[in-house]
């Protein structure tokens, strides 16, 4: 039992590595998604427009990518990217869990907000395309706390390395 | 960081000469018209709204025709073809396009009744084509399909649904009516769908038989053909091979003007710039032989265009000081500012009460997205491509070649910070020469190792180095609010209260803090105790001239000391202004780490001939993906770092953008000599 548990380490490690990409990935899918529609309806009647509406739709993609950024230091550094898994402790296993948190969390809701901003930003350019700059403002607003918990998990995760236990 | 002196022009001239000066103005682009609103015993205004409608239609006639024009004659349009911008013309060539309109509208109108014959020729076709469907069950048929019958008997000419045997029909109305006899039942033809019959009866039992069809499903088709269903087969196709030659010869007639293309363009363009010049009519005022024009003219442009109008017109023009808060506001800067202005007028153009920070800005613009795209290989496709671009396509748009200029300055900025962090592709030179070579990577610093320090490696020390530039940058803003202050407000004191006192206290701050025990774990280093007794006096100093000074304008003293209190609150805003800058390092990080995982994707098939073209595949569209989508990313959140934490310290903005009576077409411009 006890060295079961000592070779849990490595599956919670991969575990906050699928939860980093999957939970901030399932957010950007459902806020690309949510802009795109919006996007496409805008494309029936002013298609001149593509490349502006494309831009809004691309910005809740980020967090998608956060998180598969976090999930992929998590797994370099645990070795299963080529080079030997190394002996990871129960703890340490835990910590990458922990640390892949905030990205998942973050990314997952800010994306879905951010998307909603998109969606009225897409509205605001049919309108007045002039105004492209303001209206890409607001959902970056949004996206500043997708990038401090990216930045929290990297820090993290990084540290985490260090760690002898 | 300068806007040009905007000056007000007022041009006198005889109203013979009105409509050239006013096609001297809209080719020269440097006037913005201002609607003078003077109505007297000797000044009226005309009404010009039917010609703006009438050129607006004609305007839209030219745009149709070519619309059409090209449904029918392939136009050629390459892909960069929208870099190119619209196409000059020389007054010699302006002057005999224009001779030419009459005739160009005589054509664009052909091709409209060209278009509109063709389209009712489909729609008679298609009317045709209903009729011929309809009547080719009954071409056995030898007599018309209205024949009703002789003299003693009745025709009945109809179907039933479904599929029927005479036998059938016959059963089914002896059932209904057994007393009449003599029913002549003939099947014309028949499928699953309907059967076609010919009945014929005597005169005097019609009634009866009539009522009795009606009852088992028999109807009358929906076309009957006037004459013998096969004469009238051969009569369709003869209508329809007509239409077929109109509807050619149409096309044909259309398809002779494609030489025609260019010169529909110019001629939507030239009643385009004549509604526009009838709507600057409506702007000035005229008397009986003379008229009078007011608006903003930029300082640099007024003698010229004087001297022009002076000895080409006989016009009077004046011009005095434009001294008030609405004239127009025109921003000049230097070649490596001034492709910036753009983002400053996505936020607001500054009013005449503040300086232009463009040329500020777009120091840090270029640091901050070259930050956060920080790759060597990245920047130089970014720049090579916008320089390309920009050498190729001379004539591209003013607002076009503005951003390629900015993006073109990024993209080097970009480069100079890959370098600095050693990320050329990501690990691409790493990988290539371990996968393929089976060595390690040459040691070319700034492609392999970092010329500095690689961000992935010591997050801390770039965590550390945003900071720094995020407080160069704010404090940067409070300096240029401190010049407004003197240089447009003449208010000294408020420099003290408003600049020096957030400097004391968040420089003060920030020096306590960096002498504390944690920041040896966070930043690597502390200073000496001292130095934290000075930021502590100096904050505090700070803040006790915001307690006092902040709310100012208040004269009862207990609001002005909450106000101050207030504005001490504002030491939050500081702290997360400067958070915010961590956003340096985090994209910096994603696109670093993110171009890695593709090159180490890429490297995976081994170093095959088939891992040879799996790593290039992947190479370019992985890294493709990622030159697009960190680039969003930097330019969005450069904007923001401007927009949000810097503007908000200092800018007001507000000004109203100098929009000059020009030439605002589609497809040409003029180029105007001297």
């Amino acid at each position: 039992m006890a060295e079961l548990l000592n070779n849990s380490g490595l599956f919670f490690a991969l575990l906050g590595a699928a939860f980093a990409t999957f939970m901030a990935g399932i957010g950007s899918s459902i806020g690309v998604g949510k802009a795109g529609v919006a996007a496409a309806g805008v494309l029936s009647e002013q298609p001149d427009l593509f490349g502006k509406v494309l831009i809004f739709q691309l910005l809740p993609a980020t967090q998608g990518i956060y998180g598969l950024l976090v999930g992929f230091l998590i797994l370099s550094n645990v070795g299963l990217l080529g080079g030997g898994v190394e002996d990871i402790s129960l703890l340490k296993g835990s910590l990458y869990f922990a640390a892949s948190l905030p990205i998942a969390f973050a990314g997952f809701f800010s994306a879905i907000h951010q998307s909603k901003c998109s969606v009225a930003g897409i509205g605001t350019v049919v309108k007045k395309p002039d105004q492209m700059g303001k209206a890409l403002i607001l959902p970056a607003m949004v996206e500043t706390y997708a990038i401090l918990a990216l930045l929290i998990s990297i820090l993290a995760v990084n540290g985490i390395n260090g760690v002898q236990v | 960081m300068a806007m040009l002196k905007m000056q007000r022009i007022y041009v006198y001239a005889l109203l013979k000469y009105c409509k050239d000066i006013l096609e001297a103005l809209q080719r020269r682009g440097v006037v913005e018209i201002e609607n003078l609103n003077i109505e007297d015993s000797v000044f009226f205004k005309d009404d010009t709204s039917a010609y703006q409608a009438q050129y607006q239609r004609m305007a839209s006639t030219a745009t149709e025709a070519n619309e059409i024009l090209s449904r029918y004659v392939k136009q050629k349009k390459g892909l960069l073809s929208s870099f190119k911008g619209r196409k000059q013309l020389s007054r010699e060539e302006y002057d005999k396009l224009v001779d030419e309109t009459p005739d160009i509208l005589r054509i664009a109108y052909d091709i409209i009744s060209c278009q509109k014959n063709i389209d009712t020729n489909k729609a008679e076709k298609i009317k045709y084509q209903a009729q011929l469907d309809i009547i080719r069950p009954w071409m056995s048929l030898d007599v018309p399909m209205n024949f009703t019958g002789t003299a003693t008997t009745r025709a009945f000419i109809g179907k039933f649904p479904g599929d029927k045997t005479t036998t059938e029909i016959v059963t089914e109305l002896a059932e209904i009516i057994p007393e009449v006899e003599g029913i002549e039942v003939e099947m014309i033809s028949h499928d699953s769908n309907q059967t076609c019959v010919f009945i014929l009866t005597s005169r005097t039992d019609a009634d009866a038989v009539s009522d009795a069809l009606r009852r088992i499903g028999f109807e009358y088709p929906s076309y009957i053909s006037p004459v013998i269903p096969k004469q009238r087969e051969k009569e369709i196709n003869k209508h329809l091979s007509n239409r077929d030659g109109r509807i050619l010869e149409n096309e044909n007639v259309i398809k002779s003007y494609a030489k025609y293309a260019d010169k529909l363009n110019f001629l939507e363009d030239y009643y385009v710039m004549k509604t526009e010049r009838y709507a600057a009519y409506d702007d000035i005022a005229t008397s009986r032989n003379t008229f009078v024009l007011t608006g903003y003219i930029p300082e640099p442009d007024a003698g010229g265009l004087k001297e022009y109008l002076e000895t080409t017109f006989d016009a009077e023009v004046e011009f005095e000081e434009a001294t008030n808060d609405d004239a127009p506001v025109k921003l000049k800067n230097n070649k490596f500012a001034e492709p910036a202005e753009s983002v400053l007028a996505t936020y607001s153009y500054p009013d005449h009460h503040e300086a232009d920070p463009t040329s500020i800005m777009a120091i840090f613009y270029y640091i901050f997205f070259g930050m956060m795209f920080s790759d060597a290989g990245y920047g130089l496709v970014m720049a090579i491509a916008c320089a390309v671009c920009l050498l190729k396509f001379k004539g591209m748009e003013p607002g076009l070649k503005r951003s390629m200029k900015m993006f073109f300055w990024c993209g080097v900025s970009t480069t100079i910070w890959g370098l600095l962090f050693g990320s050329f592709f990501g690990d691409a030179v790493t990988v290539i020469s371990n996968t393929f070579f089976h060595t390690a990577p040459p040691n070319i610093p700034g492609l392999v190792t970092p010329i500095w320090f690689n961000p992935v490696d010591d997050p801390m020390q770039m965590l550390m180095f945003s900071f720094l530039l995020g407080i160069i940058h704010l404090f940067t803003g409070l300096a240029i609010l401190g010049y407004n202050y003197i240089k447009y407000q003449k208010d000294y004191l408020a420099v003290i209260y408003d600049v020096i006192s957030w400097y004391l206290l968040v420089g003060g701050g920030i020096l306590a803090l960096l002498t504390m025990d944690m920041m040896e774990n966070i930043a690597g280093f502390t200073l000496p105790p001292i130095c934290g007794t000075i930021g502590g006096i100096m904050a505090a100093i700070g803040a006790v001239i915001i307690l006092f000074f902040a709310g100012r304008e208040s004269k009862n003293p207990i609001i002005r000391l909450a106000k101050g209190a207030y504005g001490l609150y504002g030491t939050t805003g500081y702290l997360s202004d400067i958070l915010s800058y961590s956003r340096l390092l985090a994209l910096g990080l994603a696109t670093g780490v993110i171009a890695t995982v593709f090159n180490k994707i890429g490297s995976m098939m081994g170093d095959g001939v088939i891992g040879v073209i799996a790593f290039i595949l992947i190479f370019i569209i992985g890294h493709g993906v990622n030159i697009g989508i960190n680039a969003l990313g930097a330019y969005v959140h450069t904007n923001r770092l401007q927009f949000v934490e810097f503007f908000g310290k200092f800018y007001t903005g507000g000004g109203k953008e100098f929009k000059p009576f020009k030439i605002n077409t589609k497809h040409y411009t003029v180029k105007e000599e001297n």
